[in-house]
């Protein structure tokens, strides 16, 4: 399988199976409309009839057997024989862990997902007995991983840091005692980030993701306060403080665009304005009568963001300044093996969420749907057989997935989403598919051009 | 060659053969928590 596009000015084609890119010119683009394997040994007549108008015949023949050759190579038309890999990997055992340590919020964003923090289940913090249990199941059920990852997740986790601290402190002590290192990371909107708070954080978190949607008034206009007041002053101040502080420590400042700021490229870049560099900037997803909800005739709009954005990304960088923009970040040369490309973000298999209840969940977006839960930390009950079911959507059992180009970049999308909105953790998210798809010929184009520039 | 200017050679065939030790993060974790991208993260495989 092939797929190529146009996007600023370069033809881009790339070979789905290797993960082949190359940079092709117009007369490659026409021709590949044309032939697919098995090929011959000269370029056949009516093909050069095809674009003989267009096109020198001699360059047409040259262009045939540029690509007859990196079919040989096997960088073109490549084939897909990952299937059997798919198969095999089923049991994979637990390493990741969201912890949803408050389910309550001191923000009453209207797109949250979690209901404005409680996820429909009423306003809860995880007791420190339950954040035990949590440490102690993921070390078990990690088996021979090494590795391992908890988020602290709400909510609003810093409504119930406390608990987050003696968690921490119980963890550091009981994965010595396995010799397995968790990597703490929390997820917060910011309103409580005290001084004592980010030096807690800084010492034990590899990763903190910050929440702010952008400019000021669209930001203001989605994450309120309990009374109405935008949270924008507040937390810009926190943030702007608390990252130089982290050094060399990850963070993301992550904010979420809606119908309302489809001109979501100037968010990224009031952002990185504000001395960020790590962004992430995701598209809302909500029920489509929504009046803030993405729908698909928002897409030209938002497929020509990302170019500009892509654009300016480019700009700065060609500046010799730095920015990081999350869904454009790729790497042609390497990056995660095909086994890891098949199944996704691995929810229900090998990453659970726990509510405050200590109710087991495939993930954070499962949480308070009963028909998804797995298992509860009291009573030791735990599904496998869910967790199969999990394991099992993978690239080739989503329909929609076995013939996209995008399939080992995105590794079947969102299975939540999926469930959702179309009802079937297998059937693809027609929306999230597209602007996925997108961002990537975004971010493949972007790679292609740097690597093409160091090569030149 | 003149029409076709290969970028990279990122050969993912091999990388299956030998690949699937699952020490890298779990994807969603990392920054988006409401997207899958797999292909933007590091192998963590130990040499």
């Amino acid at each position: 399988m092939i797929h190529k596009f146009k996007l600023s000015g370069y033809n881009i084609l790339l070979d789905v199976n290797s993960n082949g890119v190359h940079i092709i010119d117009d007369l490659t683009y026409d021709l590949l409309d044309y032939v697919e394997p098995p090929f011959e040994a000269e370029c056949p007549a009516e093909i050069v009839d095809k674009l003989k108008d267009s096109y020198p015949e001699e360059d047409i023949r040259d262009v045939y057997s540029e690509i007859v050759e990196l079919y040989n190579d096997k960088i073109l038309f490549s084939e897909d024989d990952y299937e059997k890999f798919a198969e095999t990997a089923i049991a994979s055992p637990i390493k990741s862990m969201c912890l949803h340590v408050s389910h309550d919020c001191n923000l009453r964003c209207d797109y949250c997902f979690a209901a404005t923090g409680d996820f429909g289940t009423g306003r809860k913090l995880m007791t420190f007995e339950t954040g035990k249990k949590a440490i102690d199941f993921l070390l078990r059920e990690s088996a021979g991983r090494k590795n391992l990852e908890l988020d602290f997740f709400g909510g609003e986790p810093l409504m119930n840091f406390d608990v987050v601290k003696q968690i921490v402190e119980y963890a550091r002590e009981e994965e010595k005692k396995v010799g397995k290192t968790i990597r703490f990371t929390i997820t917060t909107n910011g309103m409580l980030l005290t001084e004592d708070k980010m030096d807690f954080i800084n010492n034990e978190m590899s990763n903190v993701v910050l929440s702010i949607d952008g400019r000021k008034e669209v930001n203001d206009r989605m994450r309120k306060r309990v009374d109405g007041r935008g949270s924008y002053d507040r937390i810009i101040e926190n943030f702007k403080k608390f990252v130089p502080m982290r050094g060399d420590k990850d963070y993301y400042v992550r904010g979420t665009y809606t119908k309302y700021n489809l001109d979501f490229s100037e968010d990224v870049i009031h952002l990185y304005e504000q001395g960020f560099e790590q962004i992430s900037v995701e598209p809302v997803m909500a029920p489509p009568e929504m009046p803030y909800a993405i729908t698909e005739e928002d897409l030209p709009k938002i497929f020509e963001e990302y170019e500009r954005l892509s654009k300016r990304i480019r700009e700065i960088l060609d500046s010799g300044k730095f920015i990081n923009f999350f869904h454009f970040m790729l790497d042609l040369e390497a990056g995660p093996c095909a086994i890891k490309r098949l199944k996704g973000c691995g929810c229900g298999n090998e990453y659970v969420a726990i509510s405050p209840e200590g109710d087991i969940y495939p993930c954070h977006q499962f949480v308070g749907m009963e028909e998804y839960k797995m298992g509860n930390l009291d009573d030791g009950t735990f599904n496998k057989d869910m967790k199969k079911e999990f394991a099992g959507a993978h690239v080739y059992s989503k329909p929609e997935c076995r013939k996209c180009w995008a399939k080992f970049f995105c590794s079947g999308g969102c299975n939540a989403n999926n469930y959702i909105y179309c009802g079937d953790i297998h059937k693809s998210h027609k929306l999230s598919c597209e602007i996925q798809r997108k961002r990537l010929e975004c971010a493949i184009m972007m790679q292609a051009v740097k690597l093409l520039d160091k090569a030149e | 060659m003149k029409h076709i200017k290969t970028i990279n050679k990122a050969d993912l065939k091999a990388s299956a053969e030998k690949g699937g030790c699952g020490k890298c993060q779990a994807s969603c974790q990392s920054a988006c928590k409401t997207s899958c991208t797999v292909a933007n993260q590091k192998c963590e495989r130990e040499a």
